[in-house]
């Protein structure tokens, strides 16, 4: 596991980010290179291609479009490899690039509150503890709220990470009443003139109403302190999932008004090809991506270097 | 984005069932189009290439051309073939070796292996009355251990006692001899999450294997997996030699693709679903439901078993008996409306019925509103009990009256009134043809939510 360089390093960033995508990129840029390896951009070749996309989890939708692309300029002549990697990754690029956005704090907000939101293991509690980190990296103050008051040793989980980061956790007891941990947190949040909480929320799966209706009240709830809280919702994706991302953000959005994604998990063989859709049909800021377990291992979203590490233009077929 | 592909093959069976004959050419559009529902269902491409061809075989054959309903026919091979893939039978988990047996749980982070290892040791507990110890190997995750001790605790099942700093395989043994010491039948190991390209944490895994050669290696994987699922899966195999799969997250409203895909790679059978964030929530798999789900015919079957669970016997006789005389009242509708929100709402409904792709396109087109049901029965609430019994008394000022009760219009009580109406008519016609299921007869009042056009 990499844990080497800080959220500001860019060389790290970029190395890591790769080796983060490398499997995809390998799995991708192989077949892709299978494809075309000096070959007439024919209707075969076209179908393979969008099925190669499809494979990344990118949506048939998007697949589509980027495949539709290279038939309006391209069809019928002879295209290498590196010619289709490029048209790829300036594609998604494209499409990623107004949503690439990094999470602001509003320093004017005492606190600026920040609701974590998703679907059951993703890592909600993991982001808080790295997210921490980076905030106190950039100095400001902490504090981390436990509403997951309802999985086994959620608490102690997010606990821990206050330790490792050095933050205050406002914690109740297991089976209490979020919206009113959350309450609470706020308070003492301002009261001790904290700059940013980070509220955990448990996780839910986004067709149970109950469930659903839940997060809607710890949003009220806090509401009642702050009519502009919470600043920024940000929701979990897990790098695996597929197709159902797309209704988990929707849901997400209906329910919480969710602000901004954050992507875990990039750093097995999952693509990740879903966040393209994701993008192209909600346009919701993306404003980090998980690579590790480790404190530090989340990046700030680049499109550009997302696009090129999926469509792996940088290695030029030496892969 | 899965009702548009319900909807898709909605179309699709539509198309073939109208038909009377079948070309070759009808087959083949009818396939591709099957071959994007699975991909956008996240079965793994190579998975539903292979699925494609074996069916074109089979529909390009004798017995689809020459049945009597071929678009019929075509589905139904179509459905055979997924449940052929998904493993036509049940499966058990394995107990069949000297106690204490080892069942060993591996998996990516956050696809519920803690969570799955307390349900299996509570389902073990309980239903097979086998004495049950869980030890957690997490060391990677904070409190991971403690969050397996607390559903230990929860679901009355004993977990070895956390020594800090222990490392894995020291965990393992430690397990094993305290499960043969205290005459255990299983010793459950749950096991930190892990990449299936992590090198290191997958040796580690291995090293507990071998020493403590688990008579169950299950992978515990999400059903909301995408195409990576194939990766998963194939990766743990080779490592792990699995002997079976338990899916979770099969409450969510995902397709369910990556189980195709994940018992297709590994040839592993999928035994077990997690099916609620509950300790009792898991359950056996049945390879034909998912089948349906996958291909958005709906899970008729699961319906019926949770309105089995879900109505009260005794209230559905006395509403049997109350419409075979065709005395169905306003309380009687309050009942059913209050049943109907038990089997979760019209959405719950909804999703378990087959085509529910297209009903719901309408129901969402029509501006249902879930609270209907619940605001229905505050009318009912706020009316007399006389009135209750005697729709026809409520005239216009006993109308206000009641939509001031209960936070509704004029209108709103105007429109329950005259659903109330077609109901009892309705009730009325059946009882004449039986009272037969009384499923069926108890859903004709779902019409009646939709607002008229």
């Amino acid at each position: 596991m990499t844990t080497d360089a800080g959220p500001e390093n860019g060389q790290g960033f970029f190395t890591r980010l790769k080796s983060g995508l490398s499997h995809s990129k390998t799995a991708l840029s192989d077949g892709i290179a299978g494809i075309f390896n000096k070959r007439k951009l024919d209707d075969d070749t076209l179908d393979e291609l969008e099925d190669l996309l499809i494979t990344s989890d990118i949506g048939v939708e998007v697949a589509a479009a980027v495949t539709g692309q290279l038939r309006q300029t391209r069809y019928n002549k002879e295209i290498t490899a590196d010619e289709v990697r490029a048209a790829l990754a300036e594609e998604v690029a494209s499409i990623l690039a107004p949503v690439a956005l990094p999470l602001a704090i509003d320093p004017t907000r005492k606190p600026h509150v920040i609701l974590v939101v998703g679907v059951n293991g993703t890592g909600k509690t993991t982001t808080i503890g790295k997210l921490a980190q980076q905030l106190r990296d950039d100095g400001k103050s902490v504090m981390l709220a436990a509403g997951d008051t309802f999985r086994a040793a959620a608490i102690e989980q997010l606990q821990i990470w206050g330790e490792r980061t050095n933050c205050p956790v406002v914690a109740g007891k297991v089976g209490a009443d979020a919206a009113g941990l959350a309450f609470d947190a706020l308070a003492r949040a301002r009261a001790d003139n904290i700059d940013v909480l980070l509220v955990d929320t448990a996780g839910r799966l986004q067709n149970k109403a109950n469930l659903m209706a839940e997060l809607e009240k710890v949003v009220r709830v806090i509401r009642k302190l702050d009519a502009d809280a919470p600043h920024s919702t940000l929701l979990v994706l897990d790098a695996t999932t597929g197709q159902n991302a797309l209704n988990q953000v929707e849901v997400f959005q209906q329910v919480a008004d969710v602000s901004g994604l954050i992507m875990t998990k990039l750093d097995g063989t999952a693509r990740g090809g879903i966040l393209v859709a994701i993008a192209r049909r909600f346009g919701l800021p993306i404003h980090a991506i998980g690579v590790g377990e480790g404190v530090n291992d989340m990046q700030a979203f680049d499109a550009t270097g997302f696009a090129h590490a999926l469509a792996d233009v940088e290695i030029n077929g030496k892969s | 984005m899965f009702d548009s592909l319900t909807g898709r093959l909605g179309d699709v069976f539509d198309r073939l069932t109208k038909q009377g004959t079948l070309s070759e050419s009808d087959i083949n559009d009818a396939l591709r189009d099957v071959r994007v529902a699975l991909l956008e269902a996240d079965v793994a491409l190579p998975v539903v290439k292979d699925f494609v061809t074996a069916i074109k075989d089979r529909a390009l054959g004798q017995e689809v051309l020459k049945s009597v309903a071929p678009g019929q026919m075509v589905i139904k091979i179509v459905h055979e073939h997924l449940v052929e893939m998904l493993g036509s039978e049940d499966v058990e988990l394995n107990l069949n070796a000297v106690p204490p047996v080892v069942f060993m749980l591996v998996g990516l982070q956050g696809s519920g292996k803690t969570t799955s290892t307390a349900k299996i040791a509570m389902r073990l507990g309980k239903h097979q009355k086998k004495k049950v110890l869980m030890a957690s190997l997490d060391v990677q995750r904070p409190a991971a251990q403690e969050q397996l001790r607390v559903l230990g605790e929860q679901a009355e099942v004993a977990t070895l006692p956390i020594i800090p700093g222990q490392m894995p395989v020291d965990i393992a043994e430690r397990a094993i001899s305290a499960g043969k010491l205290g005459g255990y039948d299983v010793v459950m190991l749950d096991t930190a999450g892990r990449l299936h390209v992590d090198e290191a944490l997958m040796a580690e895994l291995e090293a507990v294997r071998r020493i403590s050669v688990p008579q169950e290696t299950l992978l515990v994987a999400d059903a909301l997996t995408g195409q990576d699922a194939v990766n998963v899966a194939t990766e743990f195999n080779k490592r792990m030699n699995l002997t079976g799969i338990v899916l979770t997250r099969v409450d969510g409203d995902g397709r369910g693709g990556a189980a195709l895909s994940m018992r297709a790679v590994t040839g592993c059978p999928i035994k077990l679903m997690g099916v609620g964030e509950k300790l009792d929530e898991m359950e056996v798999f049945h390879p034909d439901r998912i089948a349906s789900r996958i291909l958005g015919m709906g899970d008729v079957v699961s319906l019926v078993e949770k309105a089995a669970e879900s109505i009260e016997i005794e209230e559905a006789e006395k509403l049997a008996a109350k419409m075979k005389k065709g005395t169905f009242d306003l309380a009687d509708m309050s009942l059913q409306l209050g049943q109907l929100r038990k089997l979760g709402g019209m959405e719950g409904i909804l999703a378990m019925l087959p085509g529910m792709g297209k009903m719901k396109s309408k129901v969402n087109a029509a501006n249902i509103d879930e609270n209907m049901i619940t605001r229905q029965q505050a009318i009912i609430s706020s009316m007399t009990l006389k009135e209750r019994t005697h729709p026809k008394l409520v005239a216009a000022s006993r109308k206000r009256r009641i939509a001031a009760g209960s936070g509704t219009t004029v209108q709103d009580v105007n429109r329950l009134l005259k659903q109330h109406k077609q109901m009892a008519q309705m009730m009325k016609k059946m009882s004449k043809m039986g009272t037969k299921g009384l499923m069926r007869n108890g859903m004709p009042g779902m019409p009646g939510l939709m607002p008229p056009h």
